[in-house]
């Protein structure tokens, strides 16, 4: 094994549709070598000491702001934290004046959540920063996509080959769209499973299976990957009723012991226990879903640690 | 290309055998030692050592692999791209423990002193030791002195000195290369 010396085609991370195969690789490898160094007792390397990074949420947030915050830390950058909802944006300051003021205090990256799918494509256009996309609308959520992978190679050893259901609201989810893409360019098969109204009506352009049984989706893939139901984005009703998709659509341990195969159950959080999935399932051995929020760490250390790497 | 060979074959299998015995009068049944090679390449040479160790005394000294990518002083540098990480295994804690750094050459220091920095991650050491097969001497950047040498080598910065080992490379060999204009 020699070191080589290779870098992310991308200065930005606004989306998995603009990472390649290797990018891809890359992450997940220098993840896995930061997961080990969160087992350390010291749990923290001084690689980005010098740069400063400002998390712009204008959404609210749990694990990723965490997530991020302490990826930041663990790699020593310095670290500002910005929530739309206590700043000046609701005194009617735009996007850009907004970020160019954070950037005037001399900050490097920006880690950025907004409402609006493109908010992240269109602040790199106009600011000289590197952005990472923490979500944008219903667009793309890149790393918790990539924390996903990540988790099904920990359990699997390969993605490649793999079937996943990504099953629920794939209309408003900026996980399923990240999760398609990066499954794909790492040679997985992915299905989609939901309600008709909540399944896009040009996804299988993407090449995904597209399934309305929860039974038949759960009996073809190895690993289910089940989503929210996003209420606050849906400004019509999708469906009749909670209790009513619950029936349908939700996971409980019946269903999956009726199965006559073992499959691995993943969540992006937050989950409506209840809901897309029951408790039993939640917490059980099948479901790999805390593990999920662990890697969520290790892999935004290796993405802001390969774009700082891209900083001329 | 000019390379001249410095060890190979009988010497080089007689150099570690010696950089052993110099160990083994320091740490007698290395109770309280640990070996840490440092990636990648001194980590043939700890496994070399640990090997040779256990046939001269029979014990099995604790050695972990350690990687120092995220701890270098170069990253983000002008011309310097990230370097890859390479993996660390180092399953014992190492607090109170005499610490062998082991690396194959020491040139300017620098990855000493980052390998030096790494290890407080995993706690505090009694004593801290540096092995090295070769030392490129006058050539450090920062004060840092191994305290077991396999050979000593004279060159300049233009020169480089490769250290091939049988496992990977076929035959075990020290060779220094000076490239001409």
């Amino acid at each position: 094994m020699s070191t080589t010396i290779e870098q992310l085609s991308t200065r930005h991370l606004l989306g998995i549709k603009d990472l390649n195969e290797n990018d891809i690789q890359l992450i997940l490898d220098t993840a896995a070598n930061f997961k080990e160094v969160l087992n350390r007792p010291i749990k923290k390397v001084p690689s980005l000491r010098d740069i400063t990074i400002a998390n712009v949420f204008f959404e609210n947030s749990t694990r990723t702001r965490l997530s991020f915050e302490l990826a930041e830390k663990r790699l020593s950058a310095d670290t500002i934290n910005f929530a739309a909802s206590s700043s000046s944006v609701s005194k009617g300051e735009t996007l850009i004046d907004t970020v160019n003021n954070i950037l005037a205090m001399k900050v490097d990256m920006i880690v950025m959540r907004h409402p609006y799918a493109g908010a992240g494509v269109f602040l790199s256009k106009h600011i000289d920063a590197q952005i990472v996309n923490a979500g944008d609308g219903a667009h793309e959520h890149p790393t918790q996509a990539l924390l996903d992978s990540f988790s099904i190679r920990e359990r699997f050893g390969d993605v490649a080959g793999r079937k996943v259901a990504i099953i629920g609201d794939i209309l408003h989810s900026r996980v399923a769209l990240s999760n398609i893409l990066c499954l794909q360019k790492q040679g997985a098969e992915v299905m989609v499973c939901g309600p008709t109204t909540l399944i896009p009506k040009y996804i299988r352009s993407l090449g995904v299976k597209v399934e309305h049984d929860l039974r038949k989706a759960l009996q073809w893939c190895d690993v289910a990957n089940m989503l929210r139901i996003q209420l606050e984005r849906q400004d019509i009703g999708y469906f009749p009723s909670l209790r009513e998709y619950s029936m349908l659509y939700g996971l409980n341990k019946a269903l999956l012991d009726s199965l006559d195969k073992e499959i691995t159950i993943m969540h992006p959080g937050p989950i409506n226990r209840g809901v897309e999935i029951t408790s039993d399932v939640a917490d059980s051995d099948h479901s790999i879903i805390l593990d999920q929020v662990e890697n969520g760490v290790a892999v935004r250390m290796a993405v802001l640690y390969l774009l700082a790497g891209k900083r001329g | 290309m000019k390379q001249s060979i410095l060890l190979e074959g009988a010497k080089f299998q007689i150099t570690i055998r010696r950089l052993c015995q110099q160990l083994i009068e320091n740490h007698c049944d290395f109770s309280n030692a640990v070996l840490i090679g440092i990636q990648p390449r001194g980590t043939y040479l700890a496994k070399r050592i640990q090997k040779e160790l256990q046939e001269m005394t029979g014990v099995d000294v604790q050695l972990g692999i350690l990687d120092i990518t995220f701890y270098r002083d170069d990253f983000r540098m002008k011309g310097t791209n990230p370097l890859i990480a390479n993996s660390t295994d180092i399953t014992f804690m190492v607090d109170d423990k005499e610490v062998i750094l082991i690396d194959d050459v020491l040139w300017t220091g620098r990855t000493i002193r980052s390998a030096m920095d790494a290890m407080q991650a995993f706690g505090r050491p009694s004593k801290m030791e540096l092995l090295v097969l070769v030392d490129r001497r006058f050539s450090r950047q920062i004060p840092i002195q191994p305290d077991y040498i396999g050979i000593q080598v004279d060159s300049i910065d233009s020169q480089k000195v490769i250290v091939s080992w049988e496992e990977i490379d076929g035959a075990d060999s020290v060779e220094l290369i000076t490239e001409k204009k």
